[in-house]
């Protein structure tokens, strides 16, 4: 198997909180993460708010330099470069920001702003940047006539099209998706991701696509990696993952997305409780407070992630040793099996019969 | 360069629609703009030298022949007016470019940096603030001597902390937003990000507060002057011709120090409503 463009290990970010006048205490933000994405690929990365998505896409871009672990693009480790250094590999990977408007600057034409990564790297002649932009307008489906507009005169769907320009001005292999859809509407958010599956295919770009809504992840992502409070709980094949989820909280998260037919039942697993503080986590499973198959087990060992087969892991303690040893039924002890995301068609009709 | 006639007319017509919408603000550049252009047709307009002495014609009320009267040794004051104007508007123009330069150098580094060098640099400004500016500018003057440089000099340092402090609030916020970040997402520079993306952004409020400032220059040059401690006679500066004038109001002579002083209130309010205007115009959401 050849080389993951894309493979991150052991990942950590903390910052220095303040508590008391003299002790510093870290707030983890990310901790032990690990991912692999190749070319083409779409690993998704979902979690609640606060749950160290967007800072683990930063760490990766080292727009934040992370704590710990290391991030290799193509075989070469970015967490040891200098920032210069960092600079030259810029082109290669690129990030599509949760706030459109924001990332864009607002005084200057977005023009400037997507020629700006063309002219920094010299990808192309000075007499052929306009071109470029142009071409580069179109290829988001802007026209000409958006060249010279400045972000605020574009439309919230105009407007990330230009920072998705700017991304892929430098023809990148890695884009990081921060949640590009959002603060759109749900028709402009179609668009635009009906645009990211298309460039995809005909640039053959690895997307590493952060997000909290599970009905958007499953259309887009090849696999899907879960967080919780800063680490990764449970990964493996998004559809796999989302139907048939090893971890209480995937299970939470999929429980929580609205089903597409008010007919349809499904299973309301609700985490009572806020998350847990971020400051100083335990080394045991970090849902415990909320979950509701806790047991001691789960608070007296270390919570690691760990392979089931080929292609999952999780990180919930019970079911790896249950599953080891054969007790453990995902799903058993509560009827997990009406939990249906994006049911199809005739889902929805056996469900209609079933009534 | 698009220089076509259509192309000039368009621009023209759209500078008429924004005079329209902002008469107030047109008013204040109309006024800047016209006593800029008097200050350097000054000596083709001006009937009289503004040096000359003329002992047989002394304080002469304002005639056909002399427009705003003469003097107390004959001189013209409407000659000495409109050569004023250069005086004055570069004292105030040179004050506030020096003090601005020198403070959003300041404010930009402190801001930008931030931690220690913010810390040393603010209180340095804040040092500087703590005396009324007035009072400050007064005793720099007094140190330096009495010169036009040195009355820039003094004029400008007061004015320090007003810019430092404005672009270092300035930058504080603007180097956390997104498009910083995102600009060093797609490779550049520290250098750049700063001179690129944050100056544009930090220098709508440091203008406006600057042609506020420039009236305020002029008038602390007027006062500075007037109290003896900036520039002096013969050279046709308003202060000084308010203080030569001021003995005489009560003897009924008011033009010697009225129509200088009436040249310092249309210059100041010229250029206040210009300042309030700009923040308008600099910001390019509200064009």
């Amino acid at each position: 198997m050849s080389e993951p463009l894309l493979d991150v290990i052991g990942l950590e970010k903390r910052y220095a909180v303040r508590s008391g006048v003299f002790r510093h205490r870290d707030l983890v933000a990310a901790d032990d993460v690990s991912l692999t994405l190749s070319a083409g690929e779409t690993l998704a990365l979902v979690g609640e708010s606060g749950s160290g998505k967007s800072t683990v896409g930063r760490c990766i871009l080292r727009l934040e330099a992370p704590s710990g672990g290391c991030v290799r693009l193509d075989g070469t480790d970015i967490t040891e470069l200098e920032e210069s250094d960092v600079r030259r590999l810029r082109p290669e990977m690129q990030m599509v920001y949760q706030e459109p408007l924001e990332s864009l600057n607002p005084r200057h034409r977005v023009g400037k702003l997507v020629a700006e990564p063309l002219v920094l790297h010299g990808i192309v002649g000075k007499t052929e940047v306009r071109n470029r932009v142009v071409e580069l307008f179109q290829l988001v489906g802007l026209g000409e006539e958006h060249v010279d507009r400045y972000a605020h005169a574009l439309s919230g769907g105009q407007q990330q099209r230009v920072g998705i320009a700017r991304a892929l001005a430098t023809n990148p292999k890695l884009l990081i998706l921060d949640e590009p859809t959002s603060a759109l509407d749900v028709s402009v958010e179609a668009q635009i991701l009906n645009l990211l599956r298309d460039l995809q295919r005909r640039l053959r770009l690895a997307y590493l696509f952060i997000s909290h809504d599970l009905a958007v992840v499953s259309m887009l992502a090849d696999r899907v990696a879960v967080m919780y409070l800063g680490q990764i709980v449970e990964t493996g094949p998004t559809r796999d993952v989302l139907s048939n989820s090893f971890h209480p909280y995937t299970r939470a998260l999929v429980s929580a997305t609205p089903v597409d037919h008010p007919r349809q039942k499904k299973l309301r697993i609700a985490l009572t409780g806020e998350p847990a503080s971020p400051i100083d986590p335990p080394a045991h499973c970090r849902l415990v407070p909320r979950c509701p198959y806790a047991e001691p087990v789960c608070s007296a060992v270390a919570a690691e992630l760990l392979p089931i087969d080929s292609c999952r892991s999780t990180r919930c303690v019970r079911f790896q040793q249950e599953h080891c040893d054969g007790i453990w039924d995902p799903g058993g002890d509560v009827p997990i099996q009406d939990t249906v995301i994006r049911s199809t068609e005739s889902e929805v009709n056996e469900l209609k019969l079933n009534d | 360069m698009p220089t076509s006639l259509p192309y000039m007319r368009e621009k023209a017509t759209s500078f008429f629609h924004w005079c329209r919408r902002n008469p107030v603000t047109a008013l204040g550049f109309g006024i800047i703009l016209g006593l800029g252009i008097l200050g350097i047709l000054a000596p083709l307009i001006a009937p009289y030298d503004p040096y000359a002495l003329n002992p047989r014609e002394r304080m002469q009320a304002p005639s056909w022949n002399h427009l705003f009267g003469t003097g107390i040794f004959g001189e013209d004051i409407f000659s000495r007016v409109l050569h004023g104007i250069r005086i004055d508007f570069g004292i105030g123009i040179g004050a506030v470019v020096i003090g601005l330069f020198t403070g959003s150098t300041v404010g930009i580094i402190a801001g930008y940096y931030g931690g220690k060098i913010d810390e040393i640099f603010m209180r340095l400004m804040d040092i500087v603030a703590a005396f009324p500016g007035f009072i400050l500018a007064m005793a720099i003057a007094g140190v330096l001597g009495p010169s036009i440089p040195n009355l820039i000099i003094a004029i400008a340092f007061v004015n320090v902390p007003v810019y430092a402090r404005l672009s270092r609030s300035r930058f504080l916020v603007i180097r956390n937003s997104l498009y910083a970040m995102a600009a060093r997402g797609v490779g550049a520079s520290d250098f750049r990000i700063l001179t690129w993306h944050l100056l544009p952004n930090s220098l709508a409020p440091i203008f406006v507060q600057s042609t506020l400032q420039c009236g305020w220059a002029i008038l602390d040059a007027a006062g500075l002057s007037f109290i003896g401690l900036g520039v002096h006679l013969p050279t046709p500066e308003w202060g000084v011709m308010i203080g030569l004038g001021v003995p005489r109001i009560i003897t009924g002579q008011w033009w010697i120090s009225f129509f200088p002083g009436l040249a310092i209130a249309v210059t100041v309010m010229g250029f206040n409503l210009i300042g309030d205007g700009l923040q308008d115009l600099l910001d390019p959401k509200r064009r």
